[in-house]
């Protein structure tokens, strides 16, 4: 057991922090856009300093360091302690980005990485289908071949930030005849293609989110696919790995469990502090234990990352179903320490924190159901983990 | 940068769950828990693989290891609910004495000759009227669920956290054994009439190095017994049939195991580095242990009941000897303080009550 980075490692942790002291003043405003030009010339600054992109390649408008797993862990540690803005995030640039770097031809690389990184491409996720949402490789969007072009036909929905994005990447199938798993392609297109309608869908937190998105005679050039014809599911199996993991860091999750404990000494019931609640001090504390352990596993995850061990498998398998429900757990504690101003809302003059209490106790249940459902991870984890029998599987469409 | 267990760290673990496996089947556990034998040739075998003095340094007798050695056999024992006095001779006893500079019995300690039992539990929370008072270092009264009934000697604590070495043959001292649930270990009642003791320590601080430690092994035996139950409801699973297919097809049944599987393996992370934190005395080690300890006590609950239900009726008969991990879980989750009372402790190290 070795926790120290090493002295090299401490430099760069120096100079890390030397860049957050000279530019924190430099980061966008609280609710700044993600089209804004702060968001915008900010992200240029951590791109050009190695902050954001760190590992695309120049060539393709990132950083182009080498991978470096503990100089990334460093910068999100450092970062995360000074509470810095991280630059833009989204599907686009978590999942799409890794997708195309491994799979992508060499002309996409060069038409969408530097955009994407730049935040002039937003981008949206078409997987999710009426039919198709656990089951997603049921869908039914269809694509057909009418000489250089593809010609869609189908409907999308969930689709978040589709209301706002330039482009998406889309899940289609192109083999109606094949086994399910082996009639679907991965296609590209500009979101302002005739024949496309974005439906804003209002989701429980009272913001329109994720949207329905219907596709009419939608025509997108042929050579805008990723991967070969009918190897849609592969490719899309590559990004959800990239996305799992980081729905519910821990750190994240005990710094939101620090801000409970905040509350709980800042609030009082009857005068009296609700840290002083033996009650919820002990919910308090059950939940730090939890977040704790999953602190741990994380470093477990990335130390197997940098060491090359393979006894990780089942660590890394949990992280999404742990980490999503805890953090539910979490929001929920703030929340309920608060009794009834925790039921404020929007523009009540009572809001604490923004009222990002009852905002992430409701996103992160949707977190809980979107990436995959707490269900299917455990179908995961117990097949995959366990070696426990497969849920049956059905090979075709509609069956 | 390495988080995880080292070649050597990993070995040791082998070969303490291989000497396990060979010795300490359940049909032994079975013969110790119906009083047919006690551990001690259990405890010989131990020894000789250097577990009794796992801890202690090789200048006094011992292997000169540290507790995060300690948390890898500690897991192996659990796994194999194994009947030995190891967490108070080998862990408690051990750092109370080193912490206080009392080297002259480590030795025997260490060699497996000399099985120092611990009564610490009324400086942890008193129960009922058990306590001691001294006069001319002599003891007088009672302390209750003392660790080992087998014991040659016992550390015991004062009214005030101070703690004394009493000779189990001293004259003035009853040793009354306490049927527990968990009859892989042996618990007792010290009753006390101006026996002599041996002052060890007025430092309240020797006595919380001793109760970490305790605390910590504690924790990775449940981690052990835990991965046992749930290693055996998955096996279980897959070869039990009902309605014409194995249980284990069942997504009733695959979730009950996805679940136990999911809370416990982030378990294994926070056992090694509390043990790690112990040994290298970082600032947050003590936090850690009462975490560890905590969790570890809840998680292990989760398991020991979704095991037993995993097998069903089987599950809840003496025949397949679930019921022994159970046990144990359930005897660890109590002693050394419960989690509520090891939560508060954790509280109060952030200063979170006044
Ligand atoms: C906030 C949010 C954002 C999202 N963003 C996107 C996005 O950008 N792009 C996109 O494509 N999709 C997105 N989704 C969709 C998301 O991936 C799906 O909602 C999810 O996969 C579940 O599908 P479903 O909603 O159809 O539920 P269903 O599949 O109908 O599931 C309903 C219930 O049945 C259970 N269930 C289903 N199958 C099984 C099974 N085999 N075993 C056991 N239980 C089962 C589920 O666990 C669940 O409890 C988002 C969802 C949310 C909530």
């Amino acid at each position: 057991m070795d926790l120290s980075y090493g002295p090299t490692f401490d430099a760069f942790r120096e100079e890390v922090r030397t860049f957050i002291a000279t530019h924190k003043d430099q980061q966008p405003k609280h609710g700044a856009g993600p089209k804004s030009e702060e968001a915008r010339s900010w992200q240029a600054t951590l791109i050009k300093n190695g902050y954001h992109s760190r590992t695309i390649p120049k060539a393709y408008g990132g950083f182009g360091a080498e991978p470096d797993i503990i100089k990334s862990r460093i910068i999100a540690e450092e970062f995360s302690a000074a509470q810095m803005n991280t630059g833009f995030s989204g599907q686009g640039i978590s999942m799409l980005t890794p997708v195309l770097l491994e799979m992508g031809t060499e002309s996409q690389k060069q038409q969408f990485i530097e955009k994407t990184i730049h935040g002039d491409i937003i981008w949206c996720q078409g997987y999710s289908e009426p039919g198709a949402g656990s089951d997603l490789a049921s869908l039914t969007t269809k694509a057909e071949l009418d000489g250089d072009e593809w010609v869609i036909n189908g409907q999308k929905i969930w689709t978040s930030t589709a209301h706002i994005s330039d482009w998406i990447f889309c899940l289609v199938r192109t083999e109606p005849e094949a086994p399910k798993h082996q009639g679907i392609s991965f296609l590209l297109f500009k979101m302002d293609t005739p024949g496309i309608e974005v439906r804003p869908l209002v989701d429980m937190t009272g913001s329109a989110n994720f949207n329905e998105v219907f596709f009419t005679d939608v025509r997108v050039p042929k050579d805008q696919i990723v991967g070969q014809r009918g190897q849609g599911w592969q490719v899309a199996n590559a990004i959800l790995g990239h996305e799992r993991g980081s729905l519910a860091p821990p750190d994240a999750a005990m710094t939101r469990l620090n801000g409970v404990i905040r509350l709980m000494r800042e609030e009082t019931v009857a005068g009296e502090r609700v840290i002083d609640n033996p009650i919820f001090r002990d919910r308090l504390l059950k939940l730090q234990g939890r977040v704790l352990a999953m602190q741990y596993n994380d470093m477990r995850l990335l130390s197997a990352k940098i060491n090359k061990q393979t006894d990780t498998q089942l660590a890394g398998m949990v992280v999404k179903l742990i980490g999503t429900e805890l953090r539910h757990e979490i929001e929920c504690l703030g929340i309920d320490v608060m009794g009834e101003i925790g039921i404020s809302y929007e523009d009540n003059p009572y809001l604490r924190g923004n009222g990002s209490w009852q905002y992430q106790y409701m996103y992160f249940l949707g977190l809980i159901i979107g990436g995959g459902t707490s269900q299917i991870q455990k179908n995961i984890i117990s097949e995959r983990g366990l070696g426990m029998p497969k849920e049956p599987k059905i090979a075709t469409v509609g069956a | 940068m390495e988080f995880g267990l080292s070649e050597e760290q990993t070995l040791l673990q082998d070969s303490v769950s291989r000497f396990l496996k060979d010795n300490v089947t359940l049909d032994a556990v079975r013969e110790v828990a119906a009083g047919d034998t006690s551990d001690a040739n259990i405890w010989r075998g131990l020894a000789d693989l250097g577990i009794a003095g796992l801890i202690i340094p090789e200048a006094q007798g011992g292997v000169g290891l540290g507790m995060l050695e300690a948390v890898v056999v500690s897991e192996a024992l659990g796994y194999h609910i194994a009947p030995s006095p190891f967490i108070s001779s080998a862990i408690v006893a051990p750092t109370v004495l080193l912490a206080a500079g009392h080297t002259d019995k480590l030795g025997d300690i260490a060699a497996g000759n000399l099985r120092v039992g611990v009564a610490f539990s009324e400086a942890i929370g008193a129960r009922l009227d058990a306590g001691v008072h001294i006069s001319d270092d002599a003891l007088t009264g009672k302390l209750l669920f003392a660790f080992d009934a087998h014991a040659d000697a016992y550390l015991v604590n004062g009214p005030n956290r101070e703690i004394f070495w009493v000779d189990a043959s001293t004259t003035g001292l009853t040793r009354r054994s306490l049927t527990t649930i968990d009859k892989t270990r042996t618990i007792c009642e010290l009753q006390f009439n101006k026996a002599n003791a041996v002052p060890i320590s007025e430092d309240a601080e020797v006595m919380q190095a001793g109760i970490d430690a305790g605390r910590m092994v504690q924790a990775a035996d449940s981690l052990g017994a835990a991965q046992a139950m749930l290693d055996q409801a998955v096996a279980y699973a897959m070869q039990r049939k009902q309605f014409n297919r194995v249980i284990a097809s069942f997504q009733a049944v695959k979730h009950l195991c996805a679940e136990m599987a999911s809370q416990l393996e982030p378990c294994r992370s926070l056992v090694w580095y509390g043990g790690h934190a112990l040994s290298e005395q970082t600032a947050d080690a003590r936090l850690t242990v009462c975490h560890a300890n905590a969790h570890l006590s809840e998680v292990a609950q989760f398991v020991a009941k979704t095991s037993t239900e995993v097998h069903g009726g089987m599950g809840f008969t003496d025949l397949v000897g679930l019921h022994y991990w159970f046990k144990r879980i359930g005897a660890n989750r109590q002693l050394l303080g419960s989690p509520e009372a090891v939560r508060e402790e954790a509280a109060r190290l952030q200063n979170l009550i006044d």
